[in-house]
């Protein structure tokens, strides 16, 4: 199906149900009980699922096939969403010219980072991406000010030349994004029962495109493209002996990747048309590769599964204050209460960084195939044909 | 000529945190193979010696002195920190001030702990695998020590004083027969520069004149061999990265009065030593120091306004231009050596 072998079409279409599903999946508490606040199951945070799922796909394509390792890709994202903003102060409030803008802008700009970089590997080549990245992000925020809006980010005006709309609605607002005239911001609520169910014209915008984007990894994966960059990662060095000269190779890799980034950011700024010059940061580039490595670098679910379960975490952890905290240990001698209390703060709230990094540090250390390779071991755990297929190969998806 | 004095000055002191930090990440590097990206939350943590020491000193008891009121005409109460109870208004208020050199002392050996820690309990595990697992996991560590440190004395920065008697400025045009007042210096940054190269020095006439540096400089040459002597050099690469940790820390303890402590300077600087690092060229430690001092006078000349008006920005980034600019033309770095991290 699609060329894709029976495999991958399975894949492809577990992502597309759970896509499809993700409303009623990420809502499994009824929207009054106490359980409500593990609920994911609102526009902003599904759209950022998917937002960075996209992302982290596209880093993946570069980190997991070719092994270089980008600490600068949250300048492409930064990049597209600087220009699909353009594009809506300047054009129209059509996301679909915002986002061709963006991955147009996002992949010259890689194609130039990229074919300088490329010249070196290794840490160089980290150090190198990291230096571009940190330029982009100063030059935004200081020089390029005109074009950025510096501290401020970019954002849309009621003095926007719109040339292909109007530049204010009747009653003197901004115009929101939309897709053809359908708005973006548009959300369809269901109740049933205690449930209430959200459904947003932005986010399936975003599925549709993240099934896309996942569609064309499995086939660059599958390709005899993929199988070269495999190669490079692999040994460059006797690529390079037979003749072959691997820098167009790798360097289609960067731009393809690059411009996922710059499609990341373009639907970023489609869903709220705002860009500033903090999502080109390396922290933010850093956070794509621990998206990527904690999901399984180098397999094809790994990167989405990563950025999910960053991003849920993140928002849930967050929302954890002392009060709740209380309301959970509540039953418990005020003594001991109080320690579990005290320990857990440090992990929940603002805290919740530290509970990235112990994880991080925990997925590196045992863990090196990210939750993919987790899974995979969970699941040789209890399949009954254990003994039999321990000693042929069950290590499957991982690149190397 | 004065305006090129004033500059290369200040670039010096923060070449020096650039050198000091290098020179520690290349002292791992070197010995240990390890790419050690929490290096700068070492920094951090050193800085974080110096506060806490000064916040240890001016715990105070409070006590109600009866022969003055306040304005309401109650009894004042008095805030006299304890080591003035113990030592003596004067020797313990001089303790006080002088609290981020005494932080030296007290900031080594924890500095040496912590590294000893870190290079036993986590990263001996990973000499074997990949650099990019080693710059993985230190990446995580540092965003650990950094939470730690922003959990515990909040995400502000936290002024740390130097003490009164270098609070000044040091007049050098005067000196060197130039108008008064042209070309003044604060005397903690000079101190700054002067202590960094001491413990440079330090490092390198450790290395360079002691048996134990002698073995270690074999052991970074050819690890395998000298194990086959009869040498355990694991033990003797572990004290090495304690003593790049101490490195780190006391660079970072120095620089508490000149930069308010924060949770994230670590991170700030470590983007930077790194690219400090790699100009110099992986694993040279006089590479280390040069490009930190380079980098360091590069940045303060490109924020002079004169250049400024020419090159809008290009403060910002003359480092990573340079970097850039540096890597292209020189594969290895200023003074890298053949054969280092070009797997």
């Amino acid at each position: 199906m699609l060329g894709l072998n029976k495999k991958d079409a399975t894949l492809l279409g577990v992502v597309a149900v759970l896509v499809i599903f993700a409303p009623f999946i990420l809502n499994p508490f009824p929207q009054d009980s106490a359980m409500a606040q593990f609920n994911a199951g609102y526009p902003d945070l599904m759209q950022r699922f998917v937002i960075f799922g996209i992302f982290a796909i596209g880093f993946n394509i570069l980190f997991g096939l070719t092994g270089y390792l980008s600490f600068g890709h949250a300048a492409f994202l930064g990049v597209g969403s600087y220009s699909a903003v353009w594009m809506f102060k300047l054009l129209s409030m059509n996301v679909i010219p915002a986002i061709l803008l963006a991955m147009v802008v996002s992949g010259l700009f890689a194609l130039l980072i990229g074919f300088i970089s490329l010249r070196r590997t290794g840490i160089y080549f980290s150090i190198l991406t990291l230096a571009f990245a940190e330029m982009s992000f100063r030059l935004a925020y200081s020089v390029l000010t005109p074009i950025t809006n510096g501290e401020t980010g970019l954002q849309l005006t009621l003095e926007d030349p719109r040339i292909l709309g109007q530049t204010a609605t009747e009653t003197g607002g901004i115009p929101v994004t939309s897709l053809f005239g359908m708005e973006m911001r548009e959300t369809a609520t269901m109740y049933f029962g205690g449930w209430s169910f959200q459904f947003n014209n932005g986010y399936y915008m975003c599925g549709v495109i993240l099934l896309l984007a996942f569609y064309i990894s499995i086939r660059i994966f599958r390709s005899p493209f993929g199988m070269m960059l495999r190669a490079v990662k692999s040994n460059q060095q006797r690529m390079n002996y037979t003749g072959l000269n691997t820098r167009p190779y790798t360097l289609a890799a960067f731009v393809i990747s690059g411009m996922y980034a710059g499609l990341a950011g373009g639907l970023m700024a489609s869903m709220d048309p705002l860009a500033g010059a903090e999502r080109m940061q390396w922290t933010a580039s850093g956070e794509v590769v621990l998206m990527t490595i904690l999901g399984g670098a180098g397999t094809l679910i790994g990167p989405v599964l990563g950025a999910g379960f960053i991003k849920y975490f993140e928002n849930i952890f967050s929302k954890i204050n002392e009060s709740v905290l209380h309301s959970w240990f509540h039953a418990l001698p005020d003594g001991l209460e109080n320690a579990l209390i005290w320990i857990a703060e440090h992990f929940v709230g603002s805290g919740w960084h530290l509970t990235l990094g112990l994880l991080f540090m925990l997925v590196v250390t045992f863990l090196p195939g990210g939750l993919v390779e987790g899974g995979q071991r969970i699941g040789r755990l209890f399949s009954r044909k254990k003994q039999a297929d321990k000693k042929t190969a069950t290590q499957s998806t991982p690149a190397e | 000529m004065d305006a090129i004095i004033l500059q290369i000055l200040n670039g010096l002191d923060k070449g020096s945190a650039y050198a000091l930090i290098a020179l520690g990440l290349t002292l791992i590097f070197g010995t240990l193979g390890v790419v050690n990206f929490a290096h700068g939350a070492l920094f951090m943590i050193g800085a974080f010696c110096a506060v806490t020491l000064n916040k240890l000193l001016n715990l105070s008891v409070e006590t109600v002195d009866p022969t003055r009121t306040d304005f309401l005409g109650n009894p004042l109460k008095v805030k006299t920190p304890y080591v003035e109870n113990w030592f003596g208004p004067e020797f313990g208020h001089a303790i006080i001030d002088w609290s981020v050199p005494l932080a030296i002392l007290f900031s080594i050996p924890i500095m040496i702990a912590i590294g000893f820690i870190m290079e036993r309990g986590l990263i001996k595990h990973f000499y074997r695998r990949p650099h990019a697992d080693q710059i993985l996991v230190t990446f995580g560590l540092a965003i650990v020590l950094q939470e730690l440190i922003k959990h515990y004395y909040g995400a502000n920065p936290i002024q740390t004083p130097a003490p009164d008697a270098f609070r000044g400025s040091f007049d050098f045009g005067a000196m060197l027969g130039f108008d008064p007042n042209t070309i003044i210096y604060p005397y903690w940054r000079m101190i700054y520069f002067a202590f960094a190269a001491v413990i440079i020095g330090g490092v390198f006439a450790f290395l360079q004149f002691t048996t134990f540096g002698m073995v270690v400089r074999a052991g970074m040459a050819d690890r395998e061999t000298v194990g086959l002597l009869g040498i355990n050099i694991d033990k003797r690469f572990t004290i090495m990265f304690g003593l790049a940790a101490a490195v780190a820390g006391l660079a970072g303890v120095m620089y508490a009065p000149i930069n308010s402590p924060n949770y994230h300077m670590g991170m700030d600087f470590l983007v930077l030593s790194f690219v400090v690092v790699v100009v110099g060229g992986m694993g040279s430690l006089p590479g280390a120091v040069l490009a930190g001092f380079l980098l360091g006078i590069l940045e303060s000349f490109a924020s002079m306004n004169e250049i400024k008006s020419i090159l809008p920005g290009i403060d910002q980034i003359i480092i990573y231009v340079a970097a850039i600019i540096i890597l292209l033309t020189r594969p290895r770095g200023l003074m890298g050596r053949k054969g280092v991290m070009e797997d």
